[in-house]
């Protein structure tokens, strides 16, 4: 085995282990914790596949940004002594039903998807790569989808802030 | 093996090839894993020790004090009994604590402050990592500290802790915008992430000289929105002595709380070697283009010191905030980031675009 196949193994058990503790533990910061090591263990599979500016991405925005929001959310909202009831037995077999069905139909998927093996090894896109096809609007470029997005976000933001504008007359 | 002090890069060259050429693959990259490991771990540790010692020596310099003089000559072995002291103190549970996350905050801390010093360039080729987005990077692993702080403010338990938390959970996540904006100016100006880039860039000039006015705006944005994301004073609202009694760790004892306390040293120096590499050279010299024979007699000093003189520069510059500055309030702390930095910030980098565009900069 070489060394980073070990790495490899390592981190998919550890995705794997923590997805499935982040949907069953019964506290919900732990839970968001749990969720915190799955995706930074999915950015060091990104660091492996030697896609750093993905792994960084994946580490700035999930890990840095979406977990801290979460993470502050339940701080506001919950105390630490509350804990959610388990859930009933009903319930149980249904999610199992419809987890196992998700499972089997995407390795059903993949098992068919003929992969084929790279002998080239894979580049990584630098940074000059990455900001050229963001503003490229030609053969290849991302001009569109990014502006798109980004009017989106300003959308986003806008409404966030008409929402959290205190309101004249009630005040 | 030919050690040389000017350029690593040959020394750890041979030693890789050492290794490679006597063992297999496999343990190679294990061994050189293992010594990264321990050599970062010794540096983090010595470091944090004698930044504590820093601290208090520049804070009674500061109150016309003496600072620690009983232990070794000028009180020298101080924090090394310190830190004995708070290895053999115990380490009260919580009753009505998360043991779990408890336990897993000042890991998180710690674990992403020593992520991020692999990535900084301490002489060439003295470097652990050397990613093309460098820069990025170091924002991500540095974010994540933030959220140890959350989990030991919240599992603690105890208001003041939860207080502390929130404090400064809002402080850190609206001060790295302005951090990473200041960034983004210089690479502007230096045309990539990547740290060995940026530090060879600047052999004709550091970038806050070629850069000039708006490479000096951010290196004061920087300075400022840095020293608020490791939570030091005047923006230490976090732990505030007098109204919150030690903020997040208030509950900690012994060697977890002694991790948070190197933990925010070790922050603190990795800031001020990110502003050390990308404002002022890094290891590079002081150089100024054409002049030869000055240039010449600034390389006689080993890039080393000059990366541990630069850095040691932006951390009095810190320390002197703090002990300097009465502590803001929160409002004014949130006001002075999103009414003043960041529209700086944001015409600030507009400025730098069009300097570079122009071919206005040196």
């Amino acid at each position: 085995m070489t060394i980073s196949e070990i790495i490899f193994y390592l981190f998919s058990a550890t995705i794997i282990f923590f997805s499935i503790l982040t949907v069953t533990s019964r506290r919900i910061l732990r839970a968001a914790v749990y969720l915190l090591f799955v995706l930074v263990s999915t950015a060091g599979l990104y660091f492996m596949l030697n896609y750093h500016f993905l792994a960084a991405v994946q580490l700035t925005l999930y890990a840095g940004g979406i977990v801290v929001l979460i993470i502050f959310s339940i701080l506001l909202t919950s105390h630490i002594s509350q804990k959610f009831e388990p859930v009933g037995i009903k319930k149980q077999i249904f999610s199992a039903i419809a987890m196992a069905a998700g499972a089997i139909l995407s390795i059903m998927v993949i098992l068919n998807y003929g992969f084929n093996s790279l002998i080239t090894v894979a580049d990584n896109p630098t940074m000059n790569t990455i900001g050229y096809g963001l503003l490229n609007y030609g053969k290849n470029g991302y001009a569109l989808p990014f502006e798109v997005i980004s009017i989106l976000l300003l959308a986003a933001m806008f409404a966030s802030i008409v929402i959290a504008k205190k309101d004249k007359k009630t005040n | 093996m030919n050690f040389d002090i000017y350029d690593f890069s040959s020394f750890t060259k041979s030693i890789d090839e050492g290794l490679m050429a006597s063992m297999s693959p496999f343990w190679a990259i294990t061994i050189e894993m293992i010594i990264i490991g321990v050599l970062i771990l010794g540096f983090y540790a010595v470091v944090g020790l004698y930044l504590v010692y820093a601290e208090r020596k520049i804070c009674a310099f500061m109150q016309c004090r003496v600072g620690p003089n009983r232990v070794g000559p000028y009180g020298f072995f101080q924090t090394i009994a310190d830190l004995i002291k708070l290895l053999l103190k115990e380490l009260i549970p919580i009753k009505n604590a998360d043991k779990i996350l408890f336990n897993i905050a000042p890991f998180i801390v710690i674990i992403a402050s020593f992520m991020a010093i692999a990535a900084i360039p301490f002489a060439k080729g003295l470097h652990a990592l050397d990613f093309n987005i460098g820069v990025l990077y170091v924002m991500a692993v540095s974010s994540m500290g933030v959220i140890g702080i959350l989990l030991a403010g919240w599992s603690s338990n105890n208001k003041y802790s939860l207080i502390g938390a929130m404090r400064s959970g809002a402080q850190i996540v609206s001060y790295e915008l302005s951090v990473g904006l200041s960034l983004i100016t210089i690479v502007i100006l230096a045309g990539s992430l990547q740290f060995s880039t940026i530090v060879e860039g600047q052999r004709n000039g550091w970038f806050i000289f070629t850069g000039h006015i708006p490479a000096i705006i951010a290196f004061l944005v920087f300075l400022v929105a840095s020293t608020a994301e490791t939570n030091r004073g005047p923006f230490d609202l976090a732990e505030a002595e007098s109204e919150l009694t030690a903020g997040f760790h208030t509950e900690y004892s012994g060697i977890k709380f002694a991790f948070f306390f190197l933990a925010e040293y070790m922050n603190m120096f990795i800031v001020a070697s990110i502003a050390a590499t990308v404002f002022l050279g890094g290891w590079m010299p002081f150089h100024i283009g054409g002049w030869e024979a000055f240039n010449g007699i600034m390389d006689y000093i080993p890039p080393f010191i000059w990366y541990i003189g630069k850095t040691a520069f932006v951390i009095f510059l810190m320390m002197w905030f703090k002990w300097t500055f009465p502590r803001l309030r929160i409002d004014q702390l949130l006001t002075l980031e999103w009414k003043y930095l960041l529209p700086i910030n944001l015409f600030n980098i507009i400025l730098m675009a069009f300097i570079v565009l122009m071919g206005w900069h040196f």
